[in-house]
């Protein structure tokens, strides 16, 4: 059903990984990227991957879940792939009229692929260990600093929960809706495209309609209970760095030495 | 007894679409709420109970006279907030009043604007979710939850701001039988509590469990006493295009055809009760 | 016309882990010009069944008879069934998206494909049969009306594809008394009108009393109950095993029965238990 539709794919566990505070895994995710992009040898790739192995096989995420994860990209990686294979040049070692492969056009092409491969599996590591309400509470936090700059960080992060919170209910309702529509006789798929899009008008319109009244419904409930933006504000949930965080800030900044060294030295 | 509200020629206006005369929603009424107590407010769609409601908390301003919550003067910008955390509201829409998709976090909403302690938000958020019967979903997303749920815990949301008052604007008309028994429970459990419940509502057995019923008509009160005098007026409240109670509507049946009943007698048990004096 | 449903079951989310069995081998026959009640708590299937009866779901086993019609057959055009069977949602009036209310109740016919002649007829037709005044509110917008009018509107834009089945999911919900009784009033009257079969939800055990000639009771996707509303609400303890009610009236004589008053409790509407409370008092009293 549409309402069981997760967002950015939540994985529930109980795991270390799990409850790192969010700020951590933010930056630990970050942190991975850039190393992936300092690494420039197959060796600095192998250390990333025994680092996300371990933190897979620590965090219980299913491996079979994350792959499944990667086929929506899929073609954005054969893609890169092919491009790399066949545009780069170097010892050629197959031609076909213009299409040739070269030892360093394979090179390229693994070597970009892998990065690529990493890069997707580290970022929804995130996703998949952290609530989206968690990582909306960390954005706010870590973003805190921009508001001495005028940044409104609270706002932003308040739209985005609400956003969160209402994304089921306004699924729920375009459902709704269209069976309605399509009980009166409301065609959706035959017809040309602009057919179609003038199909989707009696759609649209109650759905609009039934954003506004929800937008007010919502605005009225929480001015009721005393929002009044960001200031003056406490959070029932504070953010504090547990032990098990300050080991794995720690684990990360050696790991980003380690990183560096291997680029220098290897 | 202290009043916790005082209405004082109450006059509220609005203007629709392109018109030019404005629409009295509301015309001068005046009326005075007990600390404590269990007021019910009836009348049709349009009859300004729920504009009402929505004054009482500075949702909306008065276009004319006052309305004092406690001391606190509604149009005052510095008591906004005292004034809303004293008459805190549930609203009818189960849905459109939850802000967080954790139920834990909804019900901290309101106590983390007031910018109250971390702990104590933590004690009065799991106080709030168990005097609601919610304390065991208190993890889960609000969309997975049955409307009656949903509405209890807009209820915690408003207890955990600990307020004197709650104002219900019409809290079961979206919900089955069930939900809406869950919720009269609830509100029966929170005036025991000493809270003052004012409870806007459109079904007529809500409103019997009240101390105090206002029957609003186009702006104006219409019918205002405890419930045996106002339902005593059968005539006039459905003149006004509203049900009398199931009882009401049968002993005053059974009067006209020569039947002495009492005209206290305005619940199915004070009914049966009568009855059963004759074996 | 007619309706026979056979075997009817439907799974949601098969073959995940959250499967679930949301209408379990249900049979019934409906016939011509009845009025049916359908009750049932919250997440009965009540729903579900609804949208199977005009195609809106498909069953994943089972057959559904409208007439001669089997709409579950492979092949059957979905604007035959339902040019036959009209369903009004709960809370419709948040479906309508038209500049006017007669443009509103039009769509439904245009999409019948009939002629302009012809769906001109059939809205000023519904709509004074919901007891709309057809040149009063042609030409205004439908976000203008009250939540009562509304309803009928929405209504209307089904009542204007002339079904032989109308079905009602909770057509009085969140209603104040006046709006609902005229909606009950307006069932009767298109009732009366299209001589169809009405298909109605309801938590309000007094309306489908007096209403339905018919009352289905549905529990956890199964129909376990089904026959006339005396049938069904003398058996006050077995509704109440599943979470329902009687209608208040009939709740009230329960409860003097209980109480030691001897009077028949089978009572449905405010009329009989006024006169069986007369009888009884009249005797007792002097």
């Amino acid at each position: 059903m549409i309402r069981d539709i997760t967002l950015g794919q939540y994985y529930a566990g109980e795991s270390v990984i799990h409850r790192l505070d969010p700020r951590i895994k933010i930056i630990g995710t970050i942190l991975f990227i850039a190393e992936l992009f300092i690494v420039h040898d197959f060796i600095g790739f192998a250390f990333c991957g025994a680092a996300l192995a371990i933190i897979v096989g620590v965090s219980k995420v299913p491996p079979a879940f994350i792959l499944r994860g990667l086929k929506p990209i899929l073609l954005i990686i054969i893609f890169t792939f092919c491009l790399n294979i066949f545009m780069v040049d170097g010892r050629i070692i197959w031609q076909w009229g213009f299409l040739k492969i070269t030892v360093e056009g394979l090179y390229t092409a693994a070597f970009m692929g892998l990065r690529l491969v990493l890069l997707i599996i580290g970022s929804s590591l995130l996703t998949l260990t952290t609530k989206p309400i968690s990582l909306t509470d960390a954005i706010e936090r870590l973003l805190r600093p921009l508001n001495r700059i005028g940044v409104p960080t609270h706002e932003i992060a308040m739209m985005m929960s609400i956003a969160l919170r209402f994304i089921p209910t306004l699924l729920e309702e375009t459902d709704k809706i269209m069976k309605a529509q399509q009980a009166r006789g409301a065609d959706f798929e035959s017809g040309n495209i602009l057919s179609r899009a003038k199909s989707l008008i009696p759609i649209l319109v109650p759905l609009f309609v039934s954003a506004f009244r929800i937008a007010q419904d919502l605005a009225m409930a929480m001015e009721a209970r005393c929002y009044r933006g960001g200031k003056g504000r406490t959070r029932m949930h504070e953010m504090k760095f547990a032990g098990r965080d300050v080991a794995a800030m720690i684990t990360l900044g050696v790991f980003l030495v380690v990183i560096i060294l291997e680029r220098i030295y290897l | 007894m202290e009043k916790i509200i005082r209405i004082d020629n109450l006059i509220f206006e609005y203007t629709q679409g392109e018109e030019e005369t404005p629409i009295k929603a509301i015309n001068k009424i005046s009326l005075e709420i007990e600390k404590g107590s269990f007021t019910a407010i009836i009348g049709k769609n349009g009859s300004g109970k729920s504009t009402l409601a929505k004054n009482l908390n500075g949702l909306l301003l008065p276009s004319g006279g006052t309305i004092y919550v406690k001391s606190w003067d509604t149009k005052d910008d510095n008591h906004i907030w005292d004034v809303r955390q004293t008459a805190g509201m549930v609203f009818q829409n189960p849905d459109n009043q939850l802000v967080s998709s954790i139920v834990e976090d909804d019900v901290a909403f309101g106590p983390e604007n007031l910018g109250i302690e971390p702990q104590e938000i933590r004690k009065r958020v799991d106080q709030a979710l168990e005097s609601v019967n919610m304390g065991k979903y208190k993890k889960k997303a609000p969309h997975l939850l049955s409307g009656g749920q949903k509405q209890r815990i807009a209820i915690a949301g408003v207890v955990a701001m600990k307020p004197e008052c709650i104002i219900f604007d019409e809290p079961t008309a979206m919900l089955d039988p069930k939900g809406r028994d869950e919720i009269m429970q609830i509100i029966s459990e929170l005036h025991e509590e000493g809270i003052t419940v004012i409870l806007i509502t459109h079904f007529m057995d809500e409103a019997v469990r009240a101390e105090r019923v206002i029957i609003m008509n186009e702006g104006t009160i219409l019918l205002d006493g405890s419930p045996s005098e106002v339902f005593s007026k059968g005539e006039t409240i459905k003149e006004a295009n509203l049900d009398v109670p199931l009882a009401v509507e049968l002993a005053g049946r059974l009067r006209k055809r020569g039947i002495k009943i009492p005209q206290n007698i305005i619940t199915s048990e004070g009914l049966v009760a009568f009855v059963c004096q004759y074996k | 016309m007619s309706i026979q449903v056979r075997n009817l079951s439907h799974i949601y989310s098969k073959g995940m882990p959250d499967e679930q069995l949301a209408l379990s081998n249900i049979n019934f026959d409906i016939y011509d010009g009845e009025i049916v009640g359908v009750i049932g708590h919250t997440g009965s299937g009540k729903s579900t069944l609804l949208q199977h009866l005009n195609g809106l779901l498909k069953p994943d086993s089972g057959t559904i008879m409208i007439g001669n019609t089997d709409i579950t057959a492979p092949g059957v055009a979905l604007k035959e069934i339902r040019r036959r069977v009209g369903l009004v949602f709960q809370y419709p009036e948040y479906q309508l998206f038209e500049e006017t209310v007669a443009q509103d109740v039009a769509f439904g016919p245009k999409n019948l494909g009939l002629s302009e002649a012809e769906i001109a007829d059939r809205v000023e037709e519904a709509l004074e049969l919901v007891g709309l005044d057809y040149e009063d509110i042609k030409d205004r917008s439908p976000f203008d009306l009250s939540g009562g009018q509304k309803r009928r509107v929405a209504i209307a834009g089904v009542i204007a594809m002339k079904p032989h089945v109308l079905i009602l999911d909770e057509p009085t919900a969140g209603l104040d008394p006046g709006a609902h009784q005229d909606i009950l009033e307006m069932i009767e009257e298109v009732h009366g009108a299209q001589n169809n079969n009405i298909i109605f939800v309801s938590h309000n055990m007094a309306d489908v009393a007096s209403l339905s000639d018919k009352v289905m009771v549905l529990d956890n996707g199964k129909l376990v109950m089904v026959g006339t509303p005396q049938e069904v609400f003398s058996q006050k303890q077995r509704l109440e095993s599943i979470g329902l009610n009687v209608p208040p009236v009939t709740n009230l004589m329960y409860q003097l029965k209980a109480g030691g008053i001897s009077i028949n409790e089978n009572v449905l509407t405010l009329k009989e238990a006024e006169e069986e409370l007369y009888n009884y008092l009249q005797r007792k009293m002097i």
